[in-house]
């Protein structure tokens, strides 16, 4: 079996990654309306998504710049929020372990939510690829290129459109994740993981930096660790140390 | 200007924090249950990221009401999602239902 070319891969990995760009759009546009709240200039809304390029880290930024945070804080809060990106890039590893250094450093810059999930489907079902990081590319490039461009539509209808987050387009986000998250939720572990982020994450909206996002993730991952174990052993009484 | 150097800072930061794994690579290594636990990082993240969303769309309490769009909406797009399995059409259904609802009930 052949695999497809280079460039053929490329465009099959933007092309895999359009829901993820509709989904996006809201945000970089609501992102690019709120950078004027922020007292930062038009365009230091574009550099940080040109520089930082990570979605949920701006928005807590321009919400602690317009809230006169310290840079310490901001570089604190940027940090926590984007330790996710370590759990993905170990995940996806194996697949970028044996690239040139300068391959590892643009795809490590382009690693988001998003991408690391069209990746990893990716890489689920096609295990022997050998140039699978030209499919990365192509899905973290256009997530890129889509980015600056509704950052800007944001900065340039920011005025036109101070509402924009209350006229609710952010639910494309909420419905985005729901038609990622809904087919992975075939296997009771991953239910109950499911079900016990979404609860904590709930119960601790209200704390600063996102910590109740951290700790959503950190009850839910532990509750679906320990439904693996139960049902890894099931009724071996007496053999565990 | 310090402005600039708080978004540069942030950008060498995230860039770090991104990239530390591709580049280290097996210098840091994984348990086995640490690479199980990943496989549960995308699912609850993203659901950790929606769920304030749905039921507290204005932030402040829970709005378990037929009232709430962001609700009505989630729960179809779930429902949609759960038999057709189909991403595009989810999100696209999902959107429909969400704007028919706000306008049939904002007036």
């Amino acid at each position: 079996m052949t695999e497809p070319s280079a460039r053929a891969l490329f465009w099959a990995g933007a092309r895999d990654s359009v829901p993820m760009l509709v989904g996006a759009a809201p945000f970089g546009m609501i992102f690019g309306a709120l950078v004027g709240t922020a007292q930062l200039t038009p365009w230091q809304g574009q550099l940080m998504s040109l520089s930082v390029f990570a979605g949920s880290s701006q928005f807590i930024a321009v919400g602690l710049m317009a809230g006169l945070a310290s840079t310490l804080v901001i570089w604190l809060a940027t940090v926590i929020v984007n330790l996710r990106h370590m759990l993905y890039a170990a995940a996806l590893l194996p697949h970028v372990q044996h690239l040139p250094a300068r391959w590892r450093w643009a795809l490590g810059f382009l690693l988001t939510d998003e991408t690391y999930a069209v990746v990893d489907r990716y890489y689920r079902k096609h295990p022997n690829t050998a140039l699978g990081h030209w499919y990365f590319l192509g899905s973290g490039l256009s997530m890129y290129a889509n980015w600056q461009c509704w950052t800007l539509v944001g900065l340039l209808f920011g005025a036109v459109f101070p509402q924009l987050q209350t006229l609710g387009l952010d639910f494309a986000m909420v419905v985005t994740f729901i038609a990622i998250i809904v087919p992975q939720l075939v296997r009771l572990p991953h239910f109950a993981a499911t079900v016990a982020a979404g609860t904590v994450a709930f119960l601790l909206k209200d704390l600063p930096y996102k910590l109740g996002l951290m700790a959503a993730v950190a009850v839910g991952v532990g509750v679906g660790l320990l439904l693996t174990r139960l049902r890894a052993r099931p009724l071996v009484e007496g053999s565990r140390a | 200007m310090s402005a600039t150097l708080t978004i540069l800072g942030m950008a060498v930061l995230t860039f770090g924090i991104k990239a530390l794994v591709f580049i280290l690579g097996d210098r840091i290594a994984f348990s086995p249950t640490a690479k199980q636990a990943l496989g549960f990082v995308p699912v609850t993240v993203l659901t950790a990221i929606i769920v304030p969303v749905v039921l507290a769309p204005h932030g402040q309490g829970l709005e378990l009401t037929w009232r709430n769009p962001q609700l009505v909406a989630a729960l179809f797009a779930i429902v949609v999602c759960t038999i057709t399995r189909h991403q595009l059409l989810t999100i696209m259904l999902g959107l429909v239902a969400f704007f028919g609802w706000q306008f049939t009930w904002a007036s």
